[in-house]
């Protein structure tokens, strides 16, 4: 018989089973651990030093440069997501009477699981560089707690987009405008020197106030007011994905 | 009704002002092959998504093993498996992993999963690539994981939609096989075919859907009786010849331009002797001999008024 438990157990077989996906796939692996580091190596060592930022630029890029490996992981997921609606495999689930929330939650925390080990890798070559946190371990476990909100949005939304595509092509292209906001935020310069335009967009982007959060937490400064804007935001997006992901899950047969 | 695995009355579903099914009456009997025969986009696959709960339909009532498959669902999907027309397996998945993430997701204890994704690996010829990932098998091999994954969790009653569509004529005749050993063990089985060879191959009861209305049933014995009867097909060297076998030959038709004639026969063994003798008896040289009884082909062109223009001999 069903028992209450299903859903999570469900949950967990799928998670499994997407998370092998992620190590399968070399093009996964690359674009969501190894592509952050290259930005982080190509931003600290060639472009970087360019910028006048007011301290090290390691210092001021590396809570921009997790928020990238948060983003370039997504593309994967879109298209994972997409190739189970169009493949029939859905199909297979859905007669299977998997629970629904199932196969969407599985695709969540793949996500999120590979997107943790991602911005571990990057706080890791972070340190390996040059930058320093006099953040305490509570504000560290606060910063953590941003970043994996923020996962936790970016996984639910890319799952409603892959889902909302027709194809896994579309799927991958629907996520780029995910992947390109961070850089029209404060992660890679301030906004303060953007040109008009720009700059109010960076101001009012809600990359911007998750990434001050965290700059914040990291150099010892928190600042509760973009740490409220940046959960406020993670909290809009997470139900609007995952409302967005249900009914069309519902929709196509 | 214990007998009727599938109790169909009534069933319609329309995608906007398009009519895919017209009113659809089915009875298929536990444990029996019943085919759906029909071209592309004859409803076929409408009908299957309807009576797997995969799509709800606008009108009528559909049971499956004596549950409704609208209001009770989920008790219907306890009962059956669905093999659909694309194969439905995890290409980043080994053969031996997708059946185990059937058995997981079936929730069947450890041990007794590992037993039935072994035996099914056997069974579907499957062992030696049961550590490949899925992405790497053949058509053939593909469309059998697929099958075997929807036996992982025994179903009663299978709905096959296309089978062997896309497949070689040997993974064909491995498909037909399998099926055939499923029916053997009690199992009832739905399959839609644009082949009329397979429905004629494999089922005990046919339904002929066009434009998403039944446009005949019965076996396949049946429909062919449908059809005007068989005939002998004669070919002759000249037209000298084809003019006194056409004398001879009383309610033949002569083609003289191909130089042939067709006459009525039953095809049994006596009455073609009796026809040739009779030619012998008057010295006519027949160049080309053959015995014609109708297949589904026919059927299907006297059935509905067209060809089975969509439909594609194995």
């Amino acid at each position: 018989m069903i028992t209450s438990s299903a859903p999570l157990t469900d949950a967990r077989i799928m998670l499994r089973r997407n998370f092998r996906h992620v190590l399968r796939n070399p093009v996964t692996i690359f674009n969501g651990a190894l592509m952050p580091v290259v930005i982080m190596l190509l931003f600290v060592y060639v472009i970087g030093g360019a910028f006048n930022v007011g301290e090290r630029y390691i210092q001021y890029a590396t809570p921009g440069l997790v928020l990238l490996a948060i983003t370039y992981g997504l593309g994967a997921t879109a298209v994972s997501v997409n190739t189970d609606m169009t493949t029939g495999i859905i199909n297979r689930f859905k007669v299977m009477n998997v629970s629904r929330g199932a196969v969407l939650t599985g695709h969540v925390l793949a996500t999120m699981l590979s997107t943790m080990i991602a911005v571990a890798v990057i706080i890791g070559m972070a340190f390996a560089l040059g930058f320093r946190s006099p953040a305490t371990p509570l504000d560290w476990l606060a910063a953590i707690g941003i970043i994996a909100a923020t996962a936790f949005a970016a996984a639910w939304l890319t799952v409603a987009l892959g889902m909302a595509a027709k194809t896994p092509q579309s799927a991958g292209m629907a996520i780029v405008p995910l992947i390109l906001l961070p850089f029209l935020s404060s992660a890679i310069v301030p906004a303060a020197k953007m040109g008009q335009g720009f700059r109010q967009f960076a101001e009012y982007q809600p990359f911007t106030p998750i990434i001050e959060s965290v700059r914040g937490l990291l150099a010892g400064a928190p600042s509760g007011g973009y740490a409220a804007a940046a959960l406020a935001w993670c909290a809009g997006i997470v139900v609007v994905g995952y409302l967005w992901s249900r009914a069309t899950f519902s929709r196509r047969a | 009704m214990t007998n009727s695995a599938i109790a169909v009355t009534g069933l319609r579903k329309a995608y906007g002002d398009k009519t895919v099914l017209d009113g659809i009456d089915l009875d298929v009997r536990a444990g029996t092959v019943f085919s759906m025969l029909g071209p592309n986009g004859a409803g076929k696959t409408t009908t299957v998504n309807v009576l797997t709960t995969l799509i709800r339909a606008d009108g009528g009532t559909a049971r499956v093993a004596g549950l409704d498959v609208a209001t009770e669902a989920r008790d219907v999907r306890a009962l059956i498996g669905v093999t659909g027309q694309f194969a439905a397996v995890d290409d980043l998945l080994t053969g031996e992993e997708n059946l185990q993430l059937m058995a997981d997701l079936h929730h069947l204890r450890a041990d007794e999963g590992r037993r039935v994704v072994a035996s099914l690996l056997e069974r579907f010829e499957l062992a030696e690539s049961a550590r490949k990932m899925a992405s790497t098998y053949s058509g053939g091999m593909r469309r059998k994981l697929d099958l075997a994954m929807t036996l992982v969790t025994r179903p009663q009653i299978i709905f096959l939609d296309e089978p062997t569509t896309g497949l070689d004529p040997r993974s064909r005749r491995t498909m037909w096989a399998i099926v055939r050993e499923l029916v053997a063990d009690g199992v009832t089985v739905f399959l839609t075919t644009q082949y009329l060879e397979e429905a004629d191959q494999l089922a005990d009861q046919i339904a002929v859907l066009d434009q998403g209305r039944l446009v005949a049933e019965g076996t396949p014995d049946e429909l062919k009786r449908k059809v005007p009867g068989s005939h002998v097909r004669l070919r002759f060297a000249d037209l000298a010849a084809l003019d006194g076998a056409a004398r001879v030959l009383t309610g033949a038709s002569a083609d003289e331009a191909a130089l042939t004639l067709r006459a009525p026969s039953d095809a049994g063994v006596r009455s073609l002797r009796a026809l040739l003798a009779r030619l012998d008896e008057h010295s006519i040289e027949v160049e080309e001999f053959s015995v014609h009884t109708p297949d589904l082909d026919d059927v299907f062109l006297a059935l509905t008024g067209h060809a089975s223009t969509e439909v594609v001999a194995p």
